[in-house]
């Protein structure tokens, strides 16, 4: 049985159709991301996904094992609402002491405990954002966008610390970016939304399918193969040099 | 001890404030004071339906705040922004309310009293229904409060965590209509948004979690009660709105001294 599925889902707000019958797994430990123009449902089938929208056809199959992870998009503090990276870790559920330490530490944050959260930097806040995700003993960490404000290295660090926290806990991650050269070669499967599922399969399989290029042009396949070449060298991503191969990037997308 | 109308007053006080300084604090975190006022003026309309059927005054403000509250909730941005729905909703149920009263003979000079309060003409029974209610309220809070923080702060968080933000929501509904109930007698519909909101508001600056800022907001909403009964003793001064003043001054100070730890804070 899959981690969850989505069969035959649709969502229509008022009388359009944001999601056409969309079917979609997610297996134990795999890293699938989603990828798509704005505006072609990548959100909403994410919020079907984590229950907060009830789809108008289809049904949402969850597995027992199922426990969600969830890093949103952007979240807004109001400024009249105090509240310390620790607390914040501890919503829903209270932790064992020590636990929303390592939890911190893990997502590559771990002075952070005692400062507000209004105070953070955006790259700081996703990764708090993770760190709790992380609490939650995820099966399925699902990321929306998650790396929205921060620059190309800060995403590129943000995602590979993603693949760090797979292979440790075993989760699977199911993520939506628009980044997509950097997500994808991180990625086992790449699906490929606009209203409906356009294509899917691996990174590559998918780049040079009709569908994807039909969307995103051809200059994102070569992309995918410069960043590829470059995730053959890991130590480069710290290396000075890895800012030029960020720009580089940029102009092939 | 209970004989005494200024003892009954300040036990009233105290627990009206104690109800409604944690629920003004999600007030004030989910931007609702409209929708305080709106729940508040309705129990004027609640006040005359009960005197116009002889029902318990407590159970009449209780419904019709309630259904207000529910409506409130229930209503989603459709054709209206909120805060224009909630500013007619409010001042429509205010209107009626007064209308209503004006029909009722006996009400019409004792109306003020429900506008602003009648804290000193508190008997036993008010005594003992306003602490149960404010008792009920603050187990609600309690029972609830970790998933309502997560609601507050974000309704998908809450969803992907297995909390429905909407039933939170439905929650501090309830338990607004209850503080609207019980706080009636102690400061009057139009001030009980005063009551939640102004003793939250003076707690902000010192706090650095909900849980110091809800324990502040009640300290500083008790210390507004008995100040302002003091002050109404010492000056004349009516009580209900004396308990407001008290409770503006505590802001005014909390204010200044916030924004002089900031700037001395900064160098």
């Amino acid at each position: 049985m899959s981690l969850v599925a989505l069969e035959g889902v649709s969502v229509r707000f008022g009388g359009s159709e944001v999601l056409t019958h969309v079917d979609l797994a997610v297996e134990r430990g795999e890293i699938v991301t989603l990828v798509g123009p704005n505006g072609s449902g990548k959100s909403t089938l994410l919020r079907v996904l984590i229950g907060a929208l009830r789809p108008s056809d289809g049904q949402v199959v969850r597995a027992p094992a199922l426990s969600i992870g969830y890093v949103p998009q952007r979240l807004s503090v109001d400024r009249t609402l105090p509240l310390t990276v620790r607390r914040f870790l501890e919503l829903p559920a209270r932790h064992a002491p020590g636990a929303v330490d390592g939890a911190l530490e893990r997502a590559a944050v771990p002075a952070l405990a005692g400062r507000q959260m209004s105070e953070l930097s955006g790259g700081q806040f996703q990764r708090v954002l993770l760190a709790r995700a992380l609490l939650a003993r995820p099966t399925l960490l699902v990321l929306d966008e998650a790396t929205q404000g921060l620059d190309q290295p800060g995403s590129a660090s943000f995602y590979r610390q993603i693949e760090a926290v797979r292979d440790e806990l075993g989760c699977a991650v199911l993520m939506v970016s628009h980044e997509l050269h950097v997500v994808m070669s991180a990625s086992d499967r790449v699906i490929c939304l606009n209203g409906h599922v356009c294509c899917e399969g691996a990174p590559d399989v998918v780049s040079s399918a009709p569908e994807y290029r039909a969307l995103f042009g051809t200059g994102t396949g070569g992309a995918l193969a410069l960043y590829r070449h470059e995730h053959d060298h890991s130590h480069v991503h710290d290396h000075p040099h890895a800012r030029d191969h960020v720009d580089e990037r940029d102009d092939a997308a | 001890m209970l004989d005494s109308f200024l003892v009954r007053a300040a036990l009233a006080g105290v627990a009206a404030a104690a109800a409604a300084a944690p629920l003004g604090c999600f007030v004030v975190w989910r931007r609702m004071a409209y929708f305080g006022d709106a729940t508040a003026h309705a129990a004027i309309l609640g006040v005359a339906l009960s005197l116009a059927f002889s029902v318990s005054i407590f159970a009449g403000t209780l419904a019709v705040a309630l259904a207000m509250a529910l409506l409130v909730t229930t209503l989603g941005e459709r054709t209206h922004a909120m805060d224009t729905l909630l500013g007619v909703l409010s001042h429509s149920a205010l209107a009626f309310g007064l209308v209503a009263a004006s029909f009722l003979p006996g009400v019409r000079g004792d109306l003020s009293s429900w506008l602003f309060g009648d804290i000193l003409a508190v008997d036993r029974t008010d005594l003992a229904v306003i602490w149960l209610g404010a008792l009920a309220v603050a187990a609600t809070l309690a029972w609830r409060w970790q998933a309502l923080l997560l609601a507050t702060l974000s309704p998908d968080l809450a969803h992907a965590s297995g909390i429905d933000p909407r039933r939170e929501q439905l929650v501090l509904a309830i338990a607004l209509a209850l503080v609207v109930a019980v706080a009636i007698k102690v400061v009057g519909a139009l001030l009980i948004t005063a009551l939640l909101i102004v003793p939250s508001a003076a707690a902000r600056p010192f706090s650095r979690t909900p849980e110091s800022m809800v324990a502040i907001a009640v300290a500083i909403g008790v210390a507004s009660a008995l100040g302002g009964l003091w002050a109404a003793w010492s000056f004349d001064t009516p009580a209900g709105p004396s308990i407001v003043c008290v409770a503006a001054l505590a802001f005014a100070l909390s204010s200044v001294a916030g924004g002089w730890r900031a700037v001395t804070a900064r160098r």
